[in-house]
């Protein structure tokens, strides 16, 4: 099908694989880009929050065209139990700024329009094309690509692997290890459709604000999870992702927790009277830091949720995704304008590059809290939103008892559930986990 | 306080998606067994799309065509070689509208 042989070919349309074969196109390399779906984007699930920042680093006119939704001025921290919310919210008016710093997206419109730059750029874009292998060399250095399509293999000086966090070439190729169940979440979500007036009032929102919630607590049911709400111009986005390994210690069903927290109290009357459009689920790594594969070889990066670069604790991922494409591009770019050949030891290059972003540097300050949320997960999302909200519920009902008397209570059923010796010792290692 | 239980059926909810389905080219399968593993048997409830059933000889058994690809059923089940796991042909299997 494909005679040419290409500088690069970028597998997967998403984030990471957008801005690698942008960045790449943009500065004259000849660039192919595979992706399995219809279009890009069809196979593509995220909540979805999208970071300005870096989008601008690739594409800095971005807000001319880019299908954008809402830009955030209110971000919801919530702790659940089974009737409540105790929460903190954080709305600021200089979040309407000129250029916004954060924004919701729907993604299958998004990478449509990201594709649409990328094929703007000077790479050839070829979808409904499934990639079945990597193609070696004699010295095992990857050479090129096999796909289900007629016709032989595809040769390229690099290969980009951004397929995406099932990175099924890559763990079949043995470049890297087969995710544990520990280390990645699934999330589930449903589109919500409202008027956009109706949103604007619910929220109390203007304009093209938006407002999210995430939430932890009891809907996730013990397991170590996170249930979210995203304001887009006329839609909702509401879903919950816990561990793959509690969902399968637990037998709960993913579609059963959506529907719990969408009858949840706090939540109900936020989608009331919405009409759902679609039903989506997706895996998110979780592993941190520490879960990071190999990220580069002779002839081969990898970037983006296939690398698992993603930040559970400030739930960060097509950031990561995007900026770990862009820099894997320059690292290309670099070696290619030099002559030098893909080899192992040039693209350590893009490591190197990538160790000096925010993208490893956040993912090793928190290299610990993966380990200490998924191993407590039930004190942490259960035991603490439950104890959280006696404490908030006893502070506010003013019915007689001494407020002395309130507060011992209040002391007593912390020191019930978890002992003095685990209320210290979960407080000492959440805060090393976060230094 | 109480949650109002409501039975969830999942067929509603993926009755809203877009798929194309490749007909007779399954791209899961479960591989024949006697009794199910407990990640294998577990996959009947956990499996976002309810793809994964038991049968009347309490085998686990799989009709993918609902299936999103969301490969949690690999992480919990391909090591051990309980199933097979491939993504659709290309353009084939679920098309999300938004994602």
């Amino acid at each position: 099908m494909i005679e040419d042989e290409f500088d690069a070919i970028v597998i997967g349309a998403g984030m990471s694989g957008n801005a690698a074969a942008y960045t790449m196109a943009s500065r004259g390399l000849k660039v192919l880009q595979l992706e399995r779906g219809e279009y890009p984007g069809s196979k593509n699930v995220q909540g979805a929050i999208m970071y300005a920042n870096m989008l601008e680093e690739i594409i800095p006119d971005f807000r001319d065209d880019a299908p954008l939704e809402r830009h955030l001025v209110e971000q919801r921290l919530w702790v659940m139990d089974d009737s409540s919310h105790t929460g903190i919210h954080y709305r600021s008016d200089d979040f309407n700024e000129a250029k916004p710093n954060r924004y919701t997206i729907i993604r299958a419109q998004f990478d449509k329009w990201f594709s649409r730059k990328v094929r703007e750029a000077g790479a050839t874009v070829l979808c409904e094309t499934t990639v079945t292998e990597l193609v070696h060399d004699a010295k095992g250095k990857v050479i090129g690509v096999r796909t289900d399509r007629a016709g032989g293999a595809i040769y390229a000086d690099v290969i980009v692997l951004a397929e995406g966090v099932c990175g099924l070439l890559g763990t079949r190729g043995g470049l890297r290890k087969m995710l544990k169940p520990e280390a990645v979440a699934l999330a589930v979500k449903e589109m919500h459709f409202l008027p956009e007036e109706v949103i604007e009032q619910r929220f109390g929102l203007k304009g093209d604000e938006g407002c999210v919630i995430e939430a932890v607590g009891t809907t996730s049911r013990g397991m170590a999870g996170l249930g979210f709400l995203y304001t887009n111009k006329e839609s909702i986005s509401l879903g919950i992702g816990c561990l793959v390994s509690d969902f399968a210690a637990t037998m709960e069903s993913p579609y059963v927790l959506l529907d719990a927290l969408k009858s949840h109290p706090s939540i109900r009357p936020l989608i009331a009277g919405s009409e759902v459009k679609e039903y989506a689920a997706h895996l998110i790594p979780e592993g941190g830091y520490k879960a990071i594969p190999q990220l580069f070889g002779d002839g081969w990066v990898v970037v983006g949720d296939a690398a698992q670069l993603n930040n559970a604790v400030h739930r960060e991922g097509s950031n990561l995704a995007m900026t770990s494409g862009r820099i894997a591009a320059e690292a290309i770019v670099k070696v290619k304008s030099r002559n030098g050949p893909m080899t192992k030891r040039n693209l350590a290059l893009y490591k190197q590059m990538l160790d000096r972003s925010f993208v490893l540097k956040d993912l090793r300050k928190y290299k610990d809290m993966p380990a200490l949320l998924h191993t407590n997960s039930s004190n942490f999302f259960t035991t603490y939103p439950r104890l959280m909200s006696q404490a908030a519920q006893n502070f506010m009902r003013v019915d007689g008892t001494p407020k002395i008397e309130k507060e011992k209570a209040t002391t007593a059923a912390f020191i019930k559930a978890r002992s003095r010796w685990g209320l210290v010792s979960d407080a000492v290692r959440l805060a090393f986990a976060w230094r | 306080m109480t949650i109002p239980v409501t039975k969830s059926r999942v067929e509603d909810k993926l009755y809203q998606n877009r798929y194309l389905v490749d007909p007779g080219r399954p791209h899961i399968k479960v591989r024949p067994h006697e009794r199910p593993s407990a990640n294998l048997l577990a996959l009947t409830r956990v499996c976002p799309a309810k793809c994964y059933e038991l049968n009347d000889k309490g085998q686990v058994e799989i009709t993918p065509d609902g299936c999103m690809e969301c490969g949690t059923c690999r992480i919990l089940c391909e090591t051990a070689g309980e199933i097979e796991w491939n993504y659709p042909r290309g353009g084939f299997g679920v098309l999300f509208k938004f994602g």
